[in-house]
């Protein structure tokens, strides 16, 4: 793979979605990181710099909203596009998402096509 | 000692006095100071020792009569009830702003003229014999001064220039004391001031008297006073002496507070209720002073002067006379008029005031010749017709003094009055106590009473001039008394006696006015309505506010009445237009100050010219004080009524709350079961659009790996599907346990059984240890079975790959079976301990995530177990594993 490729970390705890994230996002040609909390997101985004994070909010230990917050607050990162991916569907927790930085809210259940139309979209304009 | 001496010590002791007034008019902080005084206070209620007391008493133990103490008896008696009677109409006064005895007689008859007028006169009838009375000592006075040596002036002197000289002077004392200004409350504080001093220059003077006589008698060569003590013999009247004391006793204790200058003094001048206090012990204590010599002096009087033709009235004067000693002499003249003075000055203005208020000035104050002669002076004509008056009291005293007191001995005098002022007795204590007294009652009763004394006590003296054949004396209930006392108390029992029947029975049978309603209301109830008086007062009428206040401006100068007029407007929150109409608050208000200038009949007759009064009729003032007394009733109603109200809402709104908290627990519910459906939802529909999309490009094993994913998602929801229903079915009471004696030993076997292809498909290594002795419990096999099942799939769930196992324990402990499943999993952290059974967990806790697929179950194993009420836990410390226990009752009855 061309080290140019796009970097896409996945944070979540759910073996389903990782598995069907996976396929698809390899598929597409990018470089897939997965991490199964907020600790090991934010250690795998400060080595490797992803162009975009899919990032759950309820995890063991460190949430969502503030994995986004630290990510979005690093001098190194800002430019790091964050995609939440959550069950909480409330209009409250999609407001709280945003505030924190988060460059789009999709919610469980998900299209995996309109999901992955939206990563292209981000990963493109980067380009 | 010669006249010329006296004249000149009775000049300097009033000058004395008119500057005691004067200081106190001066001296503002010094008269507050005074006035407030509760001492000096019951010393003004000592003018009711006059002249009587200073010399009588003497005379009366002189002549072997004991009934003299009776008269200070009745008043150390009658001392404890001031707090019941005298606070009750000094509390009446002070709301009505009433300013004398009639006054307040009118007032609670329905503001009558008649009745004041006819009080008033009758008043004067009883009192003017007394003021003569103290005329008369201060004749005798001159009198004996002159038969012990003044030689000289014997010829020329004659007994009526003495007392008209003393009558004129203290006339002009009077008009200067009383009458230079209008008083607004009444109150004439250097009065005050005055009349206790002279209460304390009598006690003084007689007291010196006394100590004088106990000094001296030893000194005579005629005896001692001890040897003459033995000697005396005093004796009760045999015939009727109890039934006489009691009767004397009563009614010096009801002139005590009826008369004249008592309630002047006691009720008019009082400036504060808490006087009554001190009074009700320092009455009795000087009337015991002032007595205690009274016998030393008598008796010594008997022995010295046996050979003088001295009135034993005379003895305070004689002794120290005879024993030639002429400062005691002056002393003892001085108090003599101190006393004398005190009571006609007091008994003349409180008379006065009263036939100027009530009697005068309402027959001539809506004249138009009084206007057109005062013009612009209005405030003058209630000084002018006081002045008028007292003229007429002392004038007729003075008459009356020439024409009969020859007759009578100080003392009788006396008795006549007190009984004429007992008339008074029923219609007060009507006033005070009865609402169903009323004006014609009191008419009535006084009136037979009055004429009962007349005719009895009266006209004998009369009769005795021979201007009534002597026969109709005998005809009188006193033709067979044997004593004057006798006398005395028998015309009083009689008297009262009709009197008192007449009142009572003609108030039975006859109406009361609208207004006389009214103010029975407020008087008998006054320590109720003190505080809402003007509010009490019914009234309908139509009046001008312009007009009320020029009429306050004409009595009471236009500055004063601006005042009031603002403390009103402030007190009731009012503010008054040009052309305001004027309420029944404000009309009563400028009665009220009326009354306290120019009485309250010529008051009632001012607003009456100003105001058109509707007639109301005996229902209104029955229903709107009713309204009054309910109001108070009311007030305290409302006040629990509303703290009622509060707790009530209080109620309403916990209850709202909980039912909120209720909606947003449903809500939250919705939210944490669509939440959790959510997952499975998510992982089905990923995988499917990813096997629809992609399906040609996907390894055979991964379809099938995603297929199988597909179908076990499809049925972790349908678990949580059956299990919402079954925890809504719990919760709502639609799930009933189906109990039964269950062996819990075999239950744990079956799930055991039931749970064993799991284990050993995982390599979970399962011990089992129970009491096998455990007793049967009450429950329901299937559900305690999926709490069961529960806990072992959850720990089979948690346990590590490696060297997994898992301990299921059941023992007895105490009266409960309880069941442990321990597994060695990573352990659960403290703070997912304390929510892991809550089935609303998840929305609660927004960022902490519940251990994926616990669904409900937890929730609903403990909803069971509550259902078969015992108690559900976790023990667990993150890293070593988890213990779940839940107990069930053994002895549980449903």
């Amino acid at each position: 793979m061309e080290p140019t490729q796009p970097k896409v970390l996945v944070v979540d705890d759910e073996p389903n979605i990782i598995m069907s994230l996976d396929f698809l996002i390899r598929k597409e040609g990018y470089q897939l990181f997965i991490a199964r909390n907020g600790k090991e997101a934010l250690e795998i985004a400060q080595t490797e710099k992803p162009d975009l994070v899919v990032l759950d909010i309820m995890m063991p230990d460190i949430d969502g909203y503030e994995v986004c917050k630290r990510i979005k607050s690093d001098e190194n990162l800002k430019h790091t596009k964050v995609i939440f991916l959550s069950a909480k569907s409330r209009e409250s927790d999609i407001q709280k998402g945003l505030n924190q930085g988060g460059d789009l809210y999709v919610t469980k259940p998900f299209s995996t096509r309109n999901l992955m139309k939206e990563i292209k979209i981000f990963l493109n304009q980067k380009a | 000692m010669n006249k010329a001496l006296i004249i000149s010590l009775f000049l300097g002791y009033l000058a004395v006095l008119f500057l005691v007034a004067l200081l106190l008019e001066k001296n503002n902080k010094l008269r507050k100071k005074i006035v407030h005084n509760p001492y000096v206070y019951s010393l003004t209620l000592a003018v009711y020792c006059s002249a009587w007391t200073f010399f009588g008493s003497v005379g009366m133990a002189a002549n072997n009569v004991l009934e003299y103490a009776t008269v200070y008896l009745g008043p150390t008696i009658m001392a404890p009830l001031f707090w019941v009677v005298l606070r009750k109409m000094i509390r009446i006064s002070k709301i009505q702003n009433i300013i004398s005895f009639t006054d307040f007689i009118s007032s609670r008859y329905g503001k009558s003229l008649s009745l004041g007028r006819i009080a008033a006169i009758c008043l004067a009838l009883g009192i003017i014999p007394y003021i003569a009375l103290q005329i008369k000592a201060i004749d005798l006075v001159f009198e004996t001064i002159q038969f012990w040596g003044d030689t000289e002036s014997t010829a020329g002197s004659s007994w009526l220039d003495s007392g008209f000289f003393f009558t004129l002077i203290i006339g002009i004392f009077i008009i200067l004391f009383t009458t230079r200004k209008t008083i607004p409350q009444g109150k004439n504080d250097s009065l005050v001031g005055a009349v206790a001093f002279e209460s304390v220059v009598k006690l003084i003077a007689f007291v010196a008297v006394g100590i004088f006589v106990f000094m001296q008698t030893d000194q005579t060569n005629t005896g001692n006073l001890s040897t003459w003590v033995e000697g005396a013999s005093f004796q009760l009247n045999d015939n009727n002496s109890y039934a006489e004391w009691f009767g004397m006793i009563f009614l010096s204790g009801v002139a005590f507070l009826l008369l004249p200058r008592q309630f002047e003094m006691a009720v008019v001048e009082n400036v504060s209720e808490k006087q009554i206090n001190k009074a009700i012990w320092f009455v009795p204590l000087y009337l015991l002073i002032i007595n205690f010599f009274v016998m030393p002096i008598a008796i010594s009087g008997n022995h010295l002067l046996s050979g003088f033709t001295v009135d034993p009235d005379m003895y305070v004067l004689a002794i120290p006379l005879a024993l030639d000693n002429s400062f005691i002499s002056s002393v003892a003249v001085v108090g003599g008029f101190a006393a004398a003075s005190g009571m006609v000055m007091v008994s003349t203005h409180a008379l006065s005031k009263m036939l100027s208020n009530s009697v005068i000035m309402p027959y001539v104050i809506n004249k138009p010749f009084i206007a057109k002669s005062f013009e612009n002076h209005s405030q003058k004509i209630p000084i002018f017709f006081r002045r008028v008056s007292i003229f007429l009291v002392l004038v007729l005293a003075f008459l009356y003094h020439q024409i009969s007191t020859e007759l009578f001995s100080l003392v009788s005098i006396g008795l006549v009055s007190f009984v004429a002022v007992a008339q008074f007795a029923p219609l007060m204590v009507g006033a005070m106590f009865w609402k169903l007294g009323n004006c014609h009652g009191a008419i009535a009763g006084l009136l037979s009473g009055y004429v009962i004394w007349f005719f009895h006590l009266v006209v004998p003296s009369i009769a005795v001039l021979d201007i009534y054949p002597e026969s109709f004396v005998h005809w009188t209930i006193l033709g067979g008394a044997s004593s004057q006392t006798s006398a005395i108390t028998q015309v009083l029992f009689w008297s009262l006696l009709v009197n008192s029947l007449v009142y009572v029975f003609t108030s039975l049978f006859t109406q009361q006015t609208a207004i006389e309603r009214n103010q029975a209301e407020i008087f008998v109830d006054v320590f109720r309505y003190s505080k809402i008086y003007e509010s009490s007062v019914v009234w309908k009428g139509t009046a001008y506010f312009p007009d009320i206040k020029s009429l306050l401006e004409r009595f009471l100068g236009a500055q004063q009445a601006e005042t009031e007029l603002a403390y009103f407007s402030k007190k009731h929150n009012i503010k008054w237009k040009a052309n305001s109409k004027a309420d029944g608050k404000l009309v009563t208000f400028a009665e009220k100050q009326l009354t306290s200038v120019i009485g309250s009949a010529s008051a009632k007759i001012m607003v009456a010219s100003v105001v058109k009064e509707e007639r109301i009729g005996l229902k209104d003032v029955v229903n709107i004080l009713k309204e009054s007394q309910e109001l108070l009733r009311f007030n305290k109603e409302l006040t629990r009524k509303s703290s009622e109200l509060k707790r009530a809402t209080d109620a309403l709104k916990r209850a709202n709350q909980k039912l909120q908290a209720n909606d947003e627990l449903k809500d939250e519910f919705l939210y944490t079961v669509t939440h959790e459906m959510r997952t499975p939802l998510t992982s089905i529909r990923a995988l499917s659009e990813i096997l629809v999309d992609n399906g040609a490009e996907l390894p055979e094993d991964m379809q099938t790996q995603y297929t199988t994913t597909i179908l076990k998602e499809s049925e972790r929801m349908s678990r949580l599907i059956s299990q919402v229903l079954d925890l809504e079915n719990f919760e709502s009471g639609k799930h009933k346990l189906q109990l039964d004696h269950l062996n819990m030993v075999e239950l744990l076997e079956d799930c055991l059984t039931s749970m064993q292809p799991v284990f050993e498909k995982k390599g979970i290594e399962v011990s089992l240890d129970i009491q096998k002795t455990v007793p049967t419990v009450m429950g329901d096999y299937d559900r305690l079975t999926q709490v069961v099942l529960n806990l072992l799939s959850n720990a089979a769930k948690f346990v590590p790959e490696k060297s997994a196992s898992i301990k299921l324990t059941a023992y007895q402990v105490e009266h409960k079976i309880q069941v442990n499943v321990r597994d060695n999993g990573k352990g659960i952290s403290k703070e997912l301990q304390r929510v892991i059974f809550d089935k609303f967990f998840q929305a609660r806790n927004q960022t902490i995530r519940k251990p994926k697929g616990s669904g409900l179950g937890l929730a609903i194993s403990k909803k069971i177990v509550q259902l078969h009420e015992g108690q559900i836990w976790v023990d667990s410390e993150p890293g070593k594993g988890a213990r779940f226990s839940f107990t069930i009752p053994l002895n549980t009855r449903f």
